[in-house]
């Protein structure tokens, strides 16, 4: 089953190795990874996605827990949360299929980065299947290149 | 107080109360070396092999119940640590090992002997270091050793480049060390306590699993009290030999892959499993699904990634061995529904049956009037040694005919590679171990093709006088791995026969040292009198029954109760 972690990190050179390395040493999977510094300059925010049965996603969350740079891992299944990624997409775009381009970019909320005579930049963004979706709908049209991020996941609510 | 970063370490050292440290000079640390030279307080042990430093550390560590220190310089240096390092790793061993690291501004560009030793070591330390500021040298030192020793112990790595411990820092009286990430849990979770007693009370068939982590916790007492209080037989890892005193009525010795019969047919039978500071390795497990079907477990870790990572835990109890041993003795002592008398009466027919199974199939072998058996040498030194030695093992045969036949009574009297299985391991640690306890008769029980990968240290321990006795097992082969051969691969010996091997006699006494041999049973005992009244390193050469296999035995994958017996 899939599972996104969010893990806390101290914000050290080294730490993301040691934990990429952690799963594969010890042959859990990585599905996708994405990591940037946090409020706290110090401390860095890694979200990542995984899949296992409940007994794999036990040992990576407390095999995770005893990294000595972690401070916290959230396992977001157990938490009410809102997942996002986003995907920066070059799209052919040609008189002929300018219009249509831009009627899907519209439909999926996304939004032109950049423009060229030949091409679009798209960036969207949305649940893993949403981003699926719009690339399923632009490759016929002609996609030149795709770059996405890892999921990014947060909690519902505030904990005020 | 400013002073030089080769200064503050030194300082930092003693102010951990390190006394003794392993090590190896070069270009990366001459100026620590130098340093060195100043201080009375400590004492450098120069090996010949890196890898023995860390093994020696790692040996003194264990014996004297504190942190182990080795110090080498960068590059090879560092590299020759590596598998004493995952030793360590593996048996939860706590060691700080110092590396030279090359000036700050060459690392990363493949500088002379330069080696990115805090990539290598990631994934068998249980954390490491890149000093890359003199500020924080001295920090990183404390935080160190705090980490090397609290929690589960392990080996830490500290990396230092020439520039850091040549420039001038800041030293200051340690306190406390407070870290954000790491907080260990020490103190057993009272629920859990309680439920894990009312198991036991309620259990007719227990067994009590013993491993490295109640000798690492000083907990060996309060787990023989409890054993004794409930009237439990017990069972040991290779790494809990000690744990518990071996010759006592309720000890069933070593469990799995060549425990007794006994304790593997008690496991495989028992209502309620008790594991103390075991991790259920493979080796003790055997097949998973047949490992104690019908028990239900109790497991104590300090380490919560131990738990339910091998098998289903029924009742987990996350603290420090001794911690949690001592709250189950305190509950039993404060409890109306325990008695000595009803847990005696309770455990009758299961002792009963333990008795059974003992005389069924007791540990032995068959003697022979003309050929030294290795059973019979390590039953010979341990009568001779009246069990008090330390004893240390190279890896294969030799290490289970040491846990089978010498009964250790006591923690710390046992050092092995459990985990990793180092070859090599035994005569380097058995120098680590005589530096801690110089008083005390050290022995490595060795086989002829370990002993021959340190070898070298015979210079080590002559140089500072290690009167350790080396009783090598000599068959001529690669023992453990023929005996696999031999069973599974229809007697093919391919490359096991060391045909060439050095008269090691001769060897002993071209290092100053002294070499006696025997080669008939009547020979044993004299060869070890001699050997133990001798004031100097001393090796034993034992040539003994060459296709002696080590039994029971159960083959890899297979289930504990499907042992062969001789």
């Amino acid at each position: 089953m899939k599972h996104t972690i969010s893990v806390l990190l101290q914000n050290k050179p080294g730490v993301l190795s040691r934990v990429t390395g952690l799963f594969s040493g010890r042959g859990f999977n990585i599905d996708s990874l994405s990591v940037a510094e946090t409020l706290e300059k110090d401390v860095s925010c890694l979200t990542l996605v995984t899949h296992g049965d409940e007994a794999i996603i036990e040992q990576i969350t407390k095999q995770l827990h005893k990294l000595i740079d972690v401070i916290k891992v959230t396992d977001m299944a157990e938490h009410d949360h809102v997942e996002r990624e986003m995907a920066m997409i070059r799209i052919k775009a040609e008189a002929g299929t300018r219009a249509e381009v831009l009627r899907v970019i519209d439909i999926f909320r996304g939004k032109v980065v950049d423009v060229s005579p030949k091409s679009y930049v798209v960036e969207v963004t949305g649940s893993k299947s949403k981003v699926q979706a719009i690339i399923d709908i632009l490759r016929p049209i002609g996609i030149q290149e795709i770059v996405k991020t890892g999921a990014l996941a947060i909690t519902r609510g505030k904990k005020f | 107080m400013k002073m030089k970063g080769a200064q503050a370490f030194v300082k930092c050292l003693e102010e951990q109360g390190v006394e003794v440290i392993f090590g190896f000079p070069g270009g990366a640390v001459i100026d620590l070396y130098d340093e060195l030279l100043n201080t009375d307080k400590l004492t450098h042990v120069l090996v010949r092999h890196e890898q023995a430093a860390v093994h020696a550390a790692d040996a003194y560590g264990r014996v004297k119940g504190e942190v182990g220190v080795a110090l080498v310089t960068s590059g090879p240096g560092a590299t020759n640590t590596v598998t004493g390092i995952a030793s360590a790793y593996c048996d939860s061993i706590p060691m700080v090992v110092f590396t030279g690291q090359v000036p700050t501004m060459l690392i990363g560009n493949d500088a002379f002997q330069e080696v990115d030793i805090v990539g290598i070591t990631r994934p068998v330390t249980k954390h490491n270091y890149l000093v890359k500021k003199p500020e924080d040298l001295i920090p990183t030192i404390r935080e160190a050793f705090h980490l090397a020793r609290s929690g589960r112990p392990g080996p830490v790595l500290v990396d230092l480049p020439k520039d850091v411990i040549g420039a001038m820092v800041n030293y200051t009286e340690p306190k406390p060390i407070k870290m954000r990430t790491y907080k260990p849990t020490y103190e057993p979770h009272p629920g859990q306590v309680e439920k894990a007693c009312k198991a036991i009370l309620k259990a007719k068939k227990p067994v009590l699993y013993v491993g490295g982590g109640v000798i690492n916790a000083n907990a060996a007492e309060t787990v023989t009290e409890l054993a004794k209080k409930l009237d439990i037989p017990v069972t040991m890892t290779l790494m809990g030999l000690g744990g518990f005193p071996g010759t006592d009525p309720l000890s069933m010795g070593m469990l799995g892959m060549h425990g007794t019969y006994y304790a593997n047919m008690a496991v495989a039978n028992c209502d309620l499993l008790i594991s103390v500071g075991a991790r259920f390795d493979d080796r003790v497990t055997g097949r998973i699904d047949a490992f104690a079907p019908h028990a239900k477990i109790i497991h104590i870790d300090i380490d919560p990634s131990s738990i339910s990572k091998n098998v289903r835990v029924d009742i987990p109890i996350v603290a420090d061995c001794l911690h949690a041993v001592t709250a189950m003795n305190a509950w039993f002592d404060q409890s109306k529904d325990f008695s000595k008398k009803a847990a005696k009466d309770q455990h009758k027919e299961w002792h009963k049956q333990i008795k059974e199974w003992k005389n069924r199939h007791p540990l032995g072998y068959v003697e022979e009037s003309d050929i030294i058996k290795p059973q019979f040498v390590v039953q010979k030194l341990h009568e001779l040694t009246k069990g008090n030695a330390i004893i240390t093992t190279e890896v294969g045969q030799n290490q289970m005919w040491a846990a089978q036949f010498y009964h250790f009574n006591k923690p710390r009297h046992f050092m092995t590679s459990g985990g990793l299985g180092v070859m090599g391991y035994g005569f380097p640690a058995a120098i680590g171990a005589q530096m801690a306890a110089p008083k005390q008769t050290v022995i490595d029980i060795a086989g002829d093709g370990s002993i021959q990968m340190n070898i070298q240290e015979l210079a080590t321990a002559r140089q500072y006088k290690c009167p350790v006795k080396i009783a090598i097992l000599n068959n001529n082969y690669l023992g453990m791995v023929r005996q696999w051969q031999e069973l599974f691969y229809d007697k093919r010996y391919a490359h096991t026969p060391m045909e060439v091997a050095p008269d090691f006699v001769k060897l002993a006494e071209a290092y100053g040292a002294v070499g006696l041999r025997a080669k008939k049973p009547s020979e044993v005992e004299p060869v070890i009198k001699e050997a133990l009244k001798t004031k100097n390193t001393v090796i034993m050469d034992f040539v003994i029954s060459r296709e002696e296999g080590v039994y029971p035995m159960v083959p890899a994958g297979k289930a504990t109760t499907e042992m062969l017996l001789v």
